[in-house]
């Protein structure tokens, strides 16, 4: 919402505040000020301006020579190349040092030999269009007319009113009373303590009546439209505005048009009322009928688009045909043309849900929708509609017809709050009387009464004492609330679950890994770039109706597309070698009446020097280890769609799936464009934690020594030493401490499609020092274990 | 054999003096002193002397070996030191070569500056909740004072499932949520992601964080909140730092305020930072509206509380000088290195 200061001031008297203490004390009070800018700012030295006399230019054939009184004992003589000149013209002088619309600096020269001591301005270089000075030309000197003053020496913004500020305001949704002038004049008032004053609304009407012209108006849809208010002009004279009219539109960002135009435009910024003027004539029946469209109904509308409605919509027809949809746009005859005599004026008001919804569908958002949208006042119908034939009689813009047609089924009463000035000084933690309370409720426009109060119609965002506490608060003044630390005494910290959280990232990081952090919503291929098969229940995803785009349309079921994507823009910026991870949510669907479970899963992914499946592993071993997770088994996976069959592994604890690891599959590197091998890991974190054992218990250090058998055995190259691994471990009994593979050997010494593997074995009893013929016999039992499994001893 | 012995004195000095390294200085020992060394012969013949002489020579025969012997020990000393000095010349290594490279892993910027205010809050007592980020439309509007066709509702472009589950616009469904868990005394953070319907540039992306705050108890009022914020202020932009409120509309408090932080870069002074303005906004909070506290199941004739937002990306925009929030999603190494 742009605001004229000229406009403000005819409603409040704020002469004494600056624009600037204006801007911040108006926000504080809470209508929030994005900028302000002072109009023509940027013009410097330039005048008013008479010519005196006009020559040629002895030397060109297109150019003049002026005489131009600015004011000075002597007049200028300045060299134009304008042809709309005459003797006498009033004209806008760039004296010698002047600055010109764009910040172009203007300078005493000669032009093909003459001295020209200035330039002739055209509206562009005052930051002008023809539309604010209807008289002048587009492509001449701007030539003052009788609405200027014409003094000449007069600076020029002075002279043609070039010098407003426009304030520019965000006004929050619960406030469309403001997105008008006398709304916030009300504001300025009470901010500042002043007095505010109406627009005053007089006008004669020619006789006749309404009813002559406009025969009926009804209401099919009352819940949709709550009033409309129509009147009648006729014998209407298209013609400008006057300068007051098109100065204060231009402030305020909208374009002058014509009298009867600007009127409606006019009225919608200074009530807030949207308004709208249909040409008699082409209302079929002279009716108008406010209802549902019907089934296949078209309309074109102003802006010359055939459009479909739909029979949610409400619109304004005659007997025939629609010739508005209702507070968005009129149709294509509904405008005001030069042959127009007669007119309507509709002052309504209706339903902002269905106003909101109907634009939503037809895609259309106006000036008018954005307000009703909001929730207008019904109750103010009627007065923007007399304030709007006032300004008809004022611009003589053509023939008022007696009386008005004013359909309002229900009217709208006024919300009764109880008066509770304790309340509001306890919620608030203030102490402010209730006569103060009274005053502020009251120059709001509030009524209080019997320790009621009544709140005007067109604050429909106040309905609860709370309300009235922001009122209070706002003018009162936030600044002056106490600022009071938290009393009391209150528990806070991580949960369990948080705790464990921060020790995994915490250890994530000290393995080298990076975070990341991608979107939770994915591409429906992402599913076929991980070349899951077409019936993986993953590919069941939670889909967005209204998507920004296809990229961004499911919610994930699995991270890894998500980190794929993470490894493919650092691969292809040539970070070389790089390891991540996300603790990412993803979303399984549990139907339309249940939320989608959220499921926490830990993706790992690393690629370049020094990276291995067997690195990956040891992280992922450190991260279990962290948890106390200790019992987990490890197995070969030929299975996973988006890995290696060869190289992937399955965790399981518990009989879960716990994580599955390996080298992403080479079709897959494919499809994200990945030059290198790229190991991953999913993790499912909720198990981690389901499984975590972190409370620590101390263990006595080892009192008696430990003695080691070191072993190596000949078995089948495919076997799997994790499962040679656990056959040792529960062979050897109690006294083995730790077991650790040191060797795996393949070559001519062990013969084709065999493999030598050697272990270490730590040997310890808690209470004694071993023997060598109990450490031999642990040994030989893992010994005789393994030769039963094929795996021989090497000699 | 006097004169042997002072020969040999001078021999053995000499050999002594001469030696360049310990094994030549073992030689000269092996030679003098050694079992069949020349002062231990002469010291054999001892016994063919006169009784007379054998107590002087032999004074003097020990003289000369104790001489010898010390000489041995004070050049070995010596050469032990200058060996050692020279091993440790010849290890000299070039210092200014770089380290070795250690693994080197980072928190995501937006988890550090959440986990920086997330510590402020435990600190005053704050319990951190969460909640689901694909919701219920109940819980994202209509419970908190947003009814079907509120205008506020367009200001947040929403993705919808279905006509009632959609993606939460805002953590505020989490004060309902732990409302109906928790009975007051309430203070908790919910941190989280939230999705609007913005398309990606450099301030927007339709998925981002905030952290939701509530505090519910018996007389909580604006002068709670003030205080509360301006604990966080502080602890996150220095004790100098100030709160400004600026009147607000949120459908779920009332009365709403926008909060600023006087500018950290400036002071308060104006500069590019805060726009010249000297403040800059960092919240949004208020009073919770009557209505939400029903919704939660708390009586708001009894108790009263304040909520606030604030925008994680955005204050991690702040901390690091952060320009254009796109970065935080593309997770390229070369960027979340830096933090």
């Amino acid at each position: 919402m742009d605001l004229s200061r000229r406009w403000l001031s005819d409603y409040v008297d704020i002469s004494d505040v600056s624009d600037k203490e204006f801007a911040d004390k108006i926000t504080l009070s809470g209508s929030k000020v994005e900028s302000y800018a002072v109009e023509g700012e940027d013009l410097k030295n330039i005048v008013v301006g008479r010519i005196l006399s006009l020559e040629k230019h002895p030397d060109s054939d297109h150019m003049w020579i002026a005489k131009v009184d600015v004011g000075a004992v002597s007049p200028l003589q300045i060299v134009t190349g304008a042809q709309n000149l005459s003797v006498g013209d009033i004209v806008p002088v760039a004296l010698d040092g002047s600055t010109v619309h764009g910040g172009k600096e203007i300078r005493s020269g000669n032009l093909r030999g003459v001295l020209s001591e200035g330039m002739l301005c055209s509206l562009a270089e005052l930051c002008l269009t023809v539309h604010d000075f209807p008289y002048a030309v587009e492509d001449g000197i701007f030539v003052l007319g009788e609405d200027c003053s014409r003094t000449p020496g007069t600076d020029i913004r002075t002279a043609i009113g070039l010098t407003d500020t426009v304030t520019e305001f965000e006004i929050t949704p619960n406030r469309p009373d403001c997105l008008s002038i006398l709304g916030l004049a009300r504001e300025t008032a009470v901010t500042f303590g002043k007095k505010m004053r109406y627009p005053e609304i007089t006008y004669i009407t020619a006789g006749e009546n309404v009813r002559d012209y406009l025969k009926n108006v009804t209401i099919l849809a009352p819940d949709k439209c709550y009033r409309y208010a129509g009147a009648v002009v006729k014998n209407v004279r298209i013609g400008p505005s006057p300068r007051f009219i098109r100065e204060r539109l231009r402030a305020c960002g909208v374009r002058p048009i014509n009298n009867i135009v600007d009127i409606t435009n006019f009225v919608m910024l200074e009530y807030g009322q949207p308004m709208h003027a249909f040409d008699l004539r082409y209302l079929q029946g002279g009716e108008v009928i406010v209802r549902n469209a019907a089934p296949g109904e078209r309309i074109t509308t102003l802006d010359d688009t055939d459009r479909a409605l739909s029979p949610e919509m409400l619109v304004i027809a005659d007997t025939e045909k629609p010739v508005a949809v209702a507070g968005i746009m009129g149709g294509e005859y509904s405008g005001i043309m030069d042959d127009t005599t007669t007119i309507v004026f509709e002052s309504a008001c209706f339903n902002g849900v269905s106003v909101r919804k109907t634009a939503k569908k037809l895609g259309m958002r106006t000036e008018a929708s954005g307000r009703y949208e909001k929730g207008l006042d019904p109750n103010g119908c009627l007065t923007s509609l007399q304030r709007a034939l006032s300004l008809v009689a004022l611009l003589d813009a053509g023939d008022i017809v007696d009386g008005v047609i004013d359909v309002y089924p229900s009217p709208k009463e006024q919300t009764v709050i109880d008066f509770c000035p304790d309340w509001v000084n306890n919620f608030i933690g203030i102490n402010v009387s209730a006569d103060e309370q009274k005053k502020i409720l009251e120059d709001l426009e509030f009524k209080v009464e019997d320790g009621k109060i009544y709140v005007p119609t067109w604050r429909g965002d106040v309905e609860h004492k709370a309300d009235i506490s922001e009122e209070i608060a706002r003018f009162y003044g936030f600044d002056k609330i106490a600022t009071r630390p938290l009393s009391g005494s209150a528990t806070g910290g991580f949960s369990e679950a948080q705790k464990f959280e921060n020790l995994i990232h915490a250890r994530l990081v000290a393995l080298g890994l990076t975070e990341v952090k991608t979107y939770s919503f994915i591409s429906p291929k992402a599913y076929d770039k991980i070349c899951l098969p077409e019936n993986a229940s993953y590919r069941n995803s939670i889909v967005i109706s209204n998507p920004l785009g296809e990229d961004t349309s499911v919610m994930r079921t699995t991270a890894l597309p998500c980190m794929l994507d993470v490894v493919s823009r650092n691969y292809n910026n040539r970070n070389l070698s790089e390891s991540f991870y996300e603790l990412a949510t993803v979303y399984i669907p549990q139907g339309e009446n249940e939320l989608p479970q959220e499921k926490k899963t830990l993706v790992l992914a690393e690629y370049g020097e020094g990276r291995s499946f067997f690195s990956l592993k040891g992280k992922l071993e450190a991260i279990f280890a962290v948890a106390g997770v200790k019992e987990y088994d490890v197995e070969p996976l030929s299975t996973a769609a988006s890995y290696h069959p060869g190289r992937t592994a399955r965790i399981t604890a518990d009989g879960k799936e716990l994580a599955v690891i390996g080298e992403i599959h080479p079709n897959v590197l494919e499809n994200y464009d990945i030059g290198a091998k790229v190991w991953a890991a999913q993790i499912d974190f909720d198990l981690l934690y389901s499984l975590k054992h972190t409370l620590r218990l101390y263990q006595p250090l080892p009192k008696f020594p430990s003695v080691t058998r070191d072993l190596a055995f000949v078995c089948d190259k495919t076997e799997p030493v994790g499962r040679l691994e656990k056959l040792i471990a529960a062979a050897a009994g109690d006294i083995l401490e730790k077991i650790e593979l040191f060797d795996v050997y393949e070559g001519v010494q062990v013969g084709p499609l065999k493999k030598s593997v050697a272990f270490s074995l730590t040997l310890r009893a808690k209470d004694r020092t071993l023997t060598d013929a109990e450490a031999d016999a642990a040994a030989q039992n893992a010994i005789r274990a393994l030769a039963e499994e094929g795996a021989v001893l090497r000699q | 054999m006097k004169e042997q012995l002072e020969k040999l004195r001078q021999a053995a000095l000499e050999a002594v003096q001469q030696s360049e390294d310990l094994q030549t200085l073992e030689n000269a020992r092996v030679r003098f002193l050694g079992k069949k060394g020349e002062i231990t012969s002469i010291l054999k013949q001892m016994g063919g002397l006169s009784p007379e002489e054998r107590p002087i020579m032999g004074q003097l025969a020990n003289s000369v070996r104790q001489a010898v012997e010390e000489s041995i020990a004070a050049a070995a000393e010596n050469l032990k030191k200058k060996q050692q000095e020279m091993k440790l010349k010849a290890e000299t290594i070039d210092v200014t070569l770089p380290g070795e490279k250690q693994p080197e892993g980072h928190r995501h910027p937006l988890e550090i500056v959440l986990n920086e205010v997330k510590d402020i809050f435990i600190g005053m007592g704050f319990q951190i909740a969460d909640g689901p980020e694909v919701e219920w439309d109940y819980y994202n509007f209509e419970a908190l004072n947003i009814p079907e066709g509120h205008p506020a509702r367009d200001t947040q472009d929403t993705f919808y499932i279905t006509e009632k589950m959609l993606l939460r616009t805002q953590t505020s469904p989490v004060q309902i949520r732990y409302m109906e868990k928790h009975k007051p005394p309430i203070r908790m953070i919910a941190p989280g992601r939230v999705f609007r319907s913005d398309p990606v540039d450099a301030t927007h992306s339709p998925l981002f964080h905030q952290i939701e705050g509530l505090v519910v108890d018996k007389n909580i009022t604006m002068a709670d909140l003030k205080g509360n914020l301006l604990t966080l202020a502080k602890k996150l932009y220095g004790e100098n730092t100030e709160i400004r409120l600026r009147p607000h509309h949120f459908p779920f408090t009332e009365p709403s305020c926008e909060i600023d932080v006087s500018c950290f870069r400036c002071g308060g002074k104006g500069c590019p930072m805060c726009k010249n303005e000297g403040w800059i906004e960092i919240l949004g909070a208020g009073m919770v509206h009557p209505k939400v506290l029903e919704r939660g199941g708390i009586d708001p004739e009894e108790y009263s509380g304040f909520a606030f937002g604030l925008g994680v990306e955005r204050l991690a925009m702040f901390r690091f000088s952060v320009d254009d929030m796109r970065l935080y999603y593309e997770n390229d190494a070369r960027f979340l290195s830096q933090f």
